[in-house]
């Protein structure tokens, strides 16, 4: 295996060009995706940048190993991840946790179980008391979601991996403050996204659909024949593939709300057979875990999607639908463009944009292929350390600075510094997701609050390594950033203006603050 | 000086038709506007409500389970006029400023863009920008409004957006501030790290964001505490957008007069209720924000200040399979305000035709009869006495449409 996954790398390497389309790669069938690299000299300053764009934000020990391994293989390392191995200190919170040992649908089931008893008490104080305890199940479980994402966003090393897992989140949006999405999200995030986040673009959509949480949100689940909900057909065309405006019309919106009738949700037994239905019908019947495809809700009428028929019937129309999209030649550049505006700049150049949908058209929608374009182009090295950083950004940044590979045991400072500015994981209420462009970002109440968030980091950091917020704080309660080495070999690059700031600091907490708060550290 | 000859010359209309509310009309140098943008498009049709003849027929036979009572039943709409009713919902917030003039309702009010896009359609709203050319992201319509005001009517406009970003309607050119207001978190950097951090901006592109943002935290920890004072002194404590709503009017009083604030949770497409329900209890919170508002503004200030309730479309005319509605097309606009014209408080404006299925838009909803850029064009021509050059800077090639709001 390893052999033959270094063989591969070799004869990619030899065709220096991105998404090399000879050869199996390591892993599943796929081709290794690597970057042509500028040539200018790779020093420590430029590491650092890339790691800012590349991973959750640059630190020592991160710099350290991309100069062991070299920035060539590191980025080949980080667009074909291997899995994942953290610092134990953190696996140990992760595998501690009910998402990690429980499959969502023995999860979702059993919450459901509690939740009817609990409706059917007789007595109006133990209901009370026993949907209470239901509704704070579902806070801790999501919860644990949480905190599981920003323990692999800080010390993952597949970092570019766990930029994605974020962006795809955000691309495929659902808002946990609806139904029982509490208890699906930690499973979506895990299952459906970070799984496919480097794969194919195909199998993302193609699982995201099939995910109870996505059904629920955007109400597939109550999508069927003669009782019509647009709501999800709309936005898989608007916001997940080919974006508003992209050709598409509203009858087209309302064909596809007819092919994804009867795709939904089902909390049953997961051992009960399926429902009873005529025997012509039961043949297409699809159940897998929480998802169900009933023949019964669909709509079995013959369709018209962009301008062609649909020709086959039952789930395999969803397929086709999907197929449909997925390959549209405005899906190529709308998820190109997008993928350029998180990556690279907030109006990237539609010649970069083009080159990335060739890209992506060509490897059918490969996404690690599509970012190696991306990564190879002068427009990305030329757009280093210049795109601002989003809430979630600039609060992983500052603790990956801060604090390096020490491991965090109190994840909750850190979530509440994110909601703080805006950005609350799996808390964007409409499916657009959040917005990832300055100026949504950097308004003047936003300026604000984020220097809030440099004081927490820079003067009590500490917080994040208690197990609650009743421990006493350890001493000092503050990180040494003026000792770190990335912060070291970044200061000669800071502008007249920071220095003079950090030169006139009164404490080394005044000092983080400063630093955590300047232009230079918005940006990535 | 010419600003107020114009403005006499402009109330000449409502004192020959004898409105003889001139008095109260707000006069531009204290004018406020506040915008409100509910997002996710509201059902409109549920909250004017067709009770006459065969539009209330056809109104309830298109909604079978989630039309509002007609009025005199339980639950049911709140007669406006003889065509149309308001949702039971608003009956102690705006029902009582619609009887005192000082509301007003645009039905089939909207934009010309067809996306049924919630996201397209915000944006091209709060741009303001023509639909068939290319994008300015960088010009939201009343930061084109606060420029032309702050170079002329209005020396000193200062703009507010209430929310945690600042909304694409008020990014521009001419300064902006924001801040949300749901809740105001503790401020650890003192003067001192203040004055230093502007210090490392003063070169940059967020300088004055960076300055306006100080400066605005320092506002709104007043206001704040004034409200702290009042609870302290036993007042009503109010939560959710009335309590946002009454910190804005608190600030709106004293310091901006150009504000902006978003209300969310509109996009009822599965099981938004009638007479009550989920899209009741939506209205009913908006109502109580809108009314404590106009309260916590106090008489003088709420007679110089017009808000205008808006959305970016309506839904189905019909209730879709989930007893919800889907993307639609014209809605229903508000306007408020203590200073607003006989001929237009207390009464339901603007063009309108009978709700039927041959008016429907499409089949399917409400057309677009009163076009929004030029119901603002002319709510801003009557409110700054703008001359239409100036208009054309905010909405150009658009003629205003002068309904005589105030």
């Amino acid at each position: 295996m390893t052999t033959r996954f270094f063989t591969v790398l070799g004869a990619c390497a030899l065709a220096a060009l991105t998404g090399c389309s000879t050869g199996t790669g390591f892993g599943s069938g796929r081709t290794v995706a690597t970057v042509t690299l500028p040539s200018a000299p790779v020093d420590e300053a430029m590491r650092l940048r890339w790691l800012d764009r590349v991973s959750w934000g640059a630190s020592t020990s991160s710099e350290a190993q991309l100069s062991r391994r070299g920035l060539g293989p590191w980025m080949r390392d980080q667009l074909n991840p291997r899995p994942a191995v953290l610092p134990a200190a953190a696996q140990l919170q992760i595998d501690g946790m009910t998402i990690s040992r429980t499959p969502v649908d023995q999860l979702a089931i059993a919450l459901d179980t509690q939740r009817k008893a609990a409706d059917a008490l007789p007595d109006e104080e133990q209901k009370k008391a026993a949907r209470q305890a239901y509704q704070q199940e579902l806070n801790r479980l999501s919860r644990e979601a949480q905190q599981r994402f920003v323990l692999r966003a800080l010390y993952s090393p597949n970092q570019l991996q766990e930029q994605l897992t974020w962006f795809w989140m955000n691309h495929f949006n659902v808002n946990v403050r609806k139904d029982n999405l509490r208890a699906l999200i930690g499973d979506y995030e895990d299952g459906t996204i970070r799984q496919h986040a480097l794969g194919k673009f195909r199998d993302l959509l193609g699982a995201t659909v099939q995910h109870p949480a996505m059904l629920r949100y955007l109400d597939n689940a109550q999508n069927a024949a003669n009782r019509i909900n647009e709501n999800y057909a709309r936005e898989l065309m608007e916001l997940h593939t080919m974006g508003v405006g992209s050709g598409y019309s509203q009858a087209d919106v309302q064909e596809l709300a007819r092919v994804l009738t009867g795709v939904g949700v089902t909390l049953r037994p997961t051992d009960e057979p399926p429902p009873h239905m005529r025997p012509a019908l039961a043949g297409d019947y699809v159940r897998r875990g929480l998802f169900e495809f009933n023949p019964q809700r669909h709509d079995y009428g013959s369709k018209t999607l962009l301008g062609r028929p649909i020709v086959v019937r039952g789930m395999a129309e969803v397929q086709e639908a999907l197929d449909r999209l997925a390959r549209a030649p405005a899906t190529a550049r709308f998820i190109s463009r997008k993928l350029a505006v998180y990556f690279v700049a907030d109006d990237p150049s539609p010649a970069l944009v083009d080159h990335m949908a060739d890209t992506f058209t060509r490897s059918d929608g490969d996404i690690a292929a599509t970012l190696a374009t991306m990564f190879s182009s002068p427009e990305f090295s030329a757009s280093l350390g210049h795109k601002f950083r989003d809430p979630v950004h600039y609060a992983l940044a500052g603790v990956r600075l801060a604090y390096d590979d020490r491991v965090v045991t109190h994840t909750a400072p850190l979530l509440g510094w994110i909601n703080r500015m805006g950005e609350p994981l799996y808390g964007h209420e409409t499916p657009d997701g959040y917005p990832l462009t300055q100026s949504a970002w950097a308004s003047a109440g936003q300026m604000t609050t984020r220097f809030e968030i440099a004081r927490a980091i820079g003067g009590n950091g500490a917080v994040l390594f208690r197990s609650d917020d009743a421990m006493p704080l350890e001493r000092p309660a503050f990180p040494a950033l003026a000792e770190s080495g990335a912060v070291r070999a970044a200061l000669p690059g800071l502008g007249a203006d920071t220095r003079a700031a950090l030169a006139g600091a009164r404490s080394p907490q005044d000092w983080n603050t400063f630093l955590l708060a300047s232009p230079e550290l918005m940006n990535r | 000086m010419q600003r107020r000859q114009l403005l006499k010359l402009m109330g000449v209309a409502p004192l020959a038709s004898g409105a003889g509310r001139l008095m109260a009309a707000p006069a531009a140098g204290n004018a406020k506007l506040l915008v409100v943008f509910l997002r996710g498009a509201y059902d409109c049709a549920n909250l004017l409500v067709p009770i006459a003849g065969t539009a209330n027929d056809f109104y309830r036979s298109a909604r079978p389970t989630i039309a509002v009572p007609a009025p005199g039943q339980p639950n049911g709409a709140l007669p406006l006029n003889a065509d149309w009713g308001l949702h039971p919902a608003l009956a102690t917030t705006v029902m009582p400023l619609f009887q005192k003039q000082q509301a007003a309702f645009i039905p089939f009010a909207g934009t010309d863009d067809l996306t049924r896009s919630h996201f397209e359609t915000q944006d091209s709203i709060e741009l303001g920008q023509a639909l068939d050319r290319g994008r300015d992201y960088r010009s939201g319509f009343l930061n084109r409004l606060a420029g032309v005001l702050g170079a002329g009517p209005l020396t000193a406009v200062s703009p507010m957006a209430f929310t945690d970003q600042l909304p694409i309607a008020l990014r521009g050119d001419a300064r902006a501030a924001n801040m949300a207001l749901g809740s105001v978190g503790r401020q650890g950097i003192d003067e001192r790290q203040s004055k230093v951090i502007e210090g490392m901006y003063r070169n940059t592109k967020l300088a004055q964001p960076v300055v306006e943002g100080f400066a605005v935290r320092d506002e709104v920890q007043r206001a704040v505490k004034e409200e702290m004072e009042a609870a302290s002194r036993n007042a009503m404590t109010s939560k959710g957008f009335e309590l946002v709503a009454r910190r804005m009017a608190r600030l709106m009083r004293e310091r901006f007069d150009l504000g902006f604030v978003d209300v969310g949770g509109w996009d009822t497409h599965v099981g938004q209720g009638a007479g009550t329900g989920y899209l009741a209890n939506r209205l009913d919170e908006l109502g109580r924000g809108v009314a404590g508002f106009a309260e916590e503004m106090g008489d003088d200030a709420w007679r110089d200040t017009v808000v205008v309730v808006i959305s970016e479309f309506g839904r189905t005319f019909r209730e879709n399979g989930n007893k919800g509605t889907d993307h639609g097309h014209g809605t229903v606009y508000w306007v408020l305000g203590g200073g607003l014209s006989a001929q237009a408080g207390g009464r339901v404006l603007g063009e309108q035709v009978e709700v039927s299925q041959a008016n429907l838009f499409q089949n399917r909803d409400y057309p677009v009869l009163n076009e929004y850029r030029a119901l603002f064009g002319g709510l801003f021509a009557r409110m700054y006495g703008l001359s239409p050059t100036q208009l054309d800077r905010i909405f150009p090639g658009v003629a205003p449409r002068d309904l005589r709001l105030i």
